[in-house]
């Protein structure tokens, strides 16, 4: 007997929660307790009185699975509004990446014209070394992040993303 | 304002919130509440003899009463000791409320004496849970428990105190939860919802309503309302372990429990129905069998409180969010106000009659052994015309009882279905007994389950609770040795109950009264005579050793795949099927 994968599809959750000890295990935990996968996950609070955390989560599964992760979110007692902003219609969604390059002569020239249509920012330098600064849609940095790899990669550090719904409302 | 300690707002609110029993066990990190509850006018504290045991007795009190059921226990082992049971009530949507106590504030997290993370550990089996870390957060949050707790979906939420907290003192006024930031259960179904329903209701030639435990939480008047819907439109009711009794079993409409074990008519009727109408229930695995093979032409309307059991896993055409109660009564007055008679369903009641004949509950005659099925039988015969409450344990036993004690009221039959937690039958008849003090409250057990809490005897005697545990045993763990026999050709690996104790020597060493029955010709005075003797009774009732319980749907089985009796027994099964649960 073999065990069979599911198949996938990519969504953008965005969570407002009270902003209560505890509440990223709660989240996080009912993530794996119920074997959902979290691609990436940024939280932090949005309110002048800190009372409201916004949330986003990056996760994938059957559209079956998401809609269940919809209600089990919802379900929380915390847990004020959840959008699936993948199906609510038109939305933006970002991540910053830092980007460490290492190199010299033809790779370093190669690494900065490449940021430069990136329009990625350096950071820091030395003779040997940049660290850039991405922001953008997650395939974008992606793309950023593969292209450095043949020129001297060194580390990066990714914020997972945020997103928002576009238009008034 | 005056202040009051931690531990005496605590009690405060539960006075308050009309609290009358705490099932409890005391230990360091709970003294100042235990102080504060010692001669206390108004809560009685049960002193149980191990936590899980008053975690099931909180389930009991609750199932039977309505009521949230309250438990107190202390740091660590005393909270550990609990998460059974709040997984049980978590699993069966129990309204309960545990208030553990915790190290000092400023020791959580240095690995303190009876230190240990419950929060985090009960994060995923509660309901909800909290750690108050200021007397002045208390009696806010203890309001909010019982709200979340009863309310919406019911189920176990758990307050973490720490020590520090209950003795240090805080102004006290009353809070009003009611109006929740985030938490805020949809309770009426949107008028469209109820329309579209009943439009199905009074379209459908093969109706039959599939009714779960979620009638039985909506409370008495959503049975009421049932019966009234069911009598309206004239079709035919099953339910499943969690909702018997909803429905009245005396009634020519009910079909009997479905799923796994359930009757022919109600699983055939499920297969072959075009309208499932769905209540109070959540297509578990027990009741649908293989998915691909549930009900495949009906259409299904699935009225539930909590949104996540809608499409979990049976996806249905109408989705009903809302209390049971209320969606019952609605409908009821929808169906009135549209003019709608009940539909000619002669054709479909004449196909059910022919299920019904094949008779799947009939069980072969005692011979020296009593078969189980017939002790089950005899003890709903003989308590006719009492106020009678089962609670079971978990196994064969269990589900004979389900199949064979027949139940028309709701809140009389208390079971661990979803978690099926062996131990919580005989702690539960405690509790639905300390709820219940007039009525007979009667455990089903079986040899081994019966164990896992046998030192709750002590506490049945110390509060003079009359309960009568009833033990059919056959000294097996009776269902362990069935899957045995239909998965691995008979290979009883360690489902033998060895050493089991003189059952009715340890009664008498509690101080109940013990009584064995051995065979069949004493099974009608032994049962006699354990009802009428006053004060707690334990039956040692020694039945069929081999006996197995049918029909059944082997897991991973289609409803009309169903085995009717032993000769059906292949004894192998398929990896697919060995795989599920
Ligand atoms: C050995 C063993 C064998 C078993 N065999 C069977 C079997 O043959 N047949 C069977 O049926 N079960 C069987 N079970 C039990 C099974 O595992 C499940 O516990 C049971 O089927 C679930 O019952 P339910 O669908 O009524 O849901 P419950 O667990 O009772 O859940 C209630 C549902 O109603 C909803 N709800 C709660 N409150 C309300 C409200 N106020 N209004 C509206 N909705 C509400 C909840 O959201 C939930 O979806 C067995 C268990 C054991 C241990
Ligand atoms: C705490 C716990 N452990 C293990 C099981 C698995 N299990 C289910 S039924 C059963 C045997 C029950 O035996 P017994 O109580 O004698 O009842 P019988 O089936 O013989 O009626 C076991 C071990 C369980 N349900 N709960």
């Amino acid at each position: 007997m073999h065990i069979d994968e599911e198949l996938r599809e990519r969504h953008v959750l965005s969570i407002t929660v009270t902003n209560e000890a505890g509440i990223l295990a709660r989240i996080a935990g009912m993530f794996t307790a119920r074997g959902y996968n979290i691609d990436s996950l940024t939280v932090a609070d949005i309110t002048a009185d800190h009372q409201i955390s916004r949330i986003t989560i990056v996760t994938s599964g059957a559209p079956r699975t998401i809609d269940q992760i919809m209600a089990q979110l919802d379900r929380l007692v915390p847990v004020h509004k959840v959008v699936d902003l993948t199906e609510n219609g038109p939305f933006v969604e970002r991540e910053l990446a830092l980007v460490k390059v290492a190199g010299t002569g033809e790779h370093r020239i190669e690494a900065m014209r490449i940021a430069d249509i990136f329009r990625a920012k350096v950071v820091d330098t030395t003779t040997e070394s940049f660290v850039f600064e991405i922001t953008g849609p997650t395939d974008k940095i992606d793309t950023f992040i593969s292209l450095m790899r043949e020129l001297g990669l060194v580390e990066v550090g990714r914020t997972g993303i945020v997103g928002m719904v576009r238009g008034k409302a | 304002m005056a202040e009051m300690s931690g531990a005496d707002i605590l009690v405060q609110c539960l006075v308050d919130l009309g609290v009358e029993v705490v099932f409890g066990y005391p230990g360091g990190a709970v003294l100042p509440i235990y102080d504060v509850l010692y001669n206390h006018p108004k809560i009685k504290h049960v002193l149980v003899r191990h936590e899980q045991g008053a975690t099931h007795m909180a389930e009991g009190y609750a199932r039977s009463t309505g009521k949230p059921g309250v438990v107190l226990v202390t740091s660590g082992p005393g909270a550990t000791n609990a998460i059974t049971g709040i997984t049980d009530a978590l699993m069966d949507s129990i309204p309960m409320v545990v208030i553990t106590g915790q190290v000092a504030t400023h020791l959580i997290g240095s690995d303190a004496f009876q230190e240990a993370d419950t929060v985090g550990l009960t994060r995923h089996c509660s309901k909800h849970n909290y750690l108050v870390k200021s007397p002045a957060r208390l009696a806010h949050v203890v309001h909010e428990a019982f709200h979340i707790a009863t309310t919406g979906r019911p189920g176990p939420v758990v307050i973490d105190i720490p020590k520090n907290v209950q003795v240090a003192t805080a102004p006290f006024e009353t809070p009003d939860v009611t109006n929740h930031a985030s938490y805020r259960p949809q309770v009426k179904a949107p008028a469209a919802d109820i329309a579209a329903a009943i439009e199905m209701i009074a379209k459908a030639e093969r109706p039959i309503f599939y009714t779960g435990g979620g009638v039985i939480n909506a409370g008495p008047e959503a049975s009421a309302s049932l019966r009234e819907l069911v009598e309206l439109t004239g079709a035919p009711v099953t339910s499943t372990l969690m909702g018997l009794g909803a429905f009245p079993a005396s009634s020519l409409r009910w079909l009997g429990m479905l799923g796994m074990h359930g009757t022919y008519e109600a699983n055939w009727a499920m297969n072959k129905a075009d309208l499932i109408v769905c209540v109070g229930a959540r297509f578990d695995d027990r009741v649908t069998g293989r998915l691909d093979a549930f009900s495949p032409d009906s259409k299904k309307i699935h009225i539930d409180i909590d949104r996540s059991s809608v499409n979990k896993t049976v996806m249905v055409d109408l989705p009903v969010i809302a209390d049971a109660g209320s969606a019952l009564a609605d409908l009821v007055a929808a169906w009135k106000a549209a003019g709608h008679k009940a539909a000619d369903l002669s054709e479909w009641w004449a196909r059910i009659d022919g299920w019904r004949a094949v008779n799947s509950l009939k069980y072969p005659p005692d011979t020296t052994e009593i078969m189980p099925q017939h002790a089950i039988a005899e003890l709903f015969a003989a308590t006719r015309g009492k106020d009678v409450i089962i609670t079971t344990e978990v196994g064969q036993h269990q589900m004979w009882a389900a199949q064979h004690f027949h139940f028309d009221e709701p809140n009389k039959w208390l079971t661990s279905g979803g978690l099926g937690t062996m131990g919580y039958g005989f702690p539960a008849a405690i509790g639905a007994q300390m709820g219940n003090p007039d009525s007979l409250v009667i455990c089903v057990a079986g040899d081994a389950s019966v164990q896992m809490n046998i030192q709750e005897l002590g506490t049945a005697i110390q509060y003079r609770t009359p309960v009568k545990l009833f033990i059919l045993n056959n000294e097996y763990m009776g269902m362990v040795r069935q899957w045995q026999e239909l998965t691995y050709e008979s290979r009883y690996s360690n489902s033998y109950s060895d050493s089991l104790p003189d059952f009715v020597k340890l009664a008498q060493a509690y101080g109940w009264t013990g009584i064995r029955i051995e065979g069949p010709q004493e099974l009608e005075a032994g049962i006699r005579q354990m009802i009428e003797t006053p004060g707690p009774v334990l039956v040692d009732c020694r039945v069929a050793k081999l006996s197995n319980c049918f029909p059944m749907i082997p897991s991973g089985a289609a409803h009309t795949e169903m085995l009717l009796d032993p000769s059906q027994v292949s004894g192998t099964m398929a990896d697919e099927a060995k795989a599920l649960v």
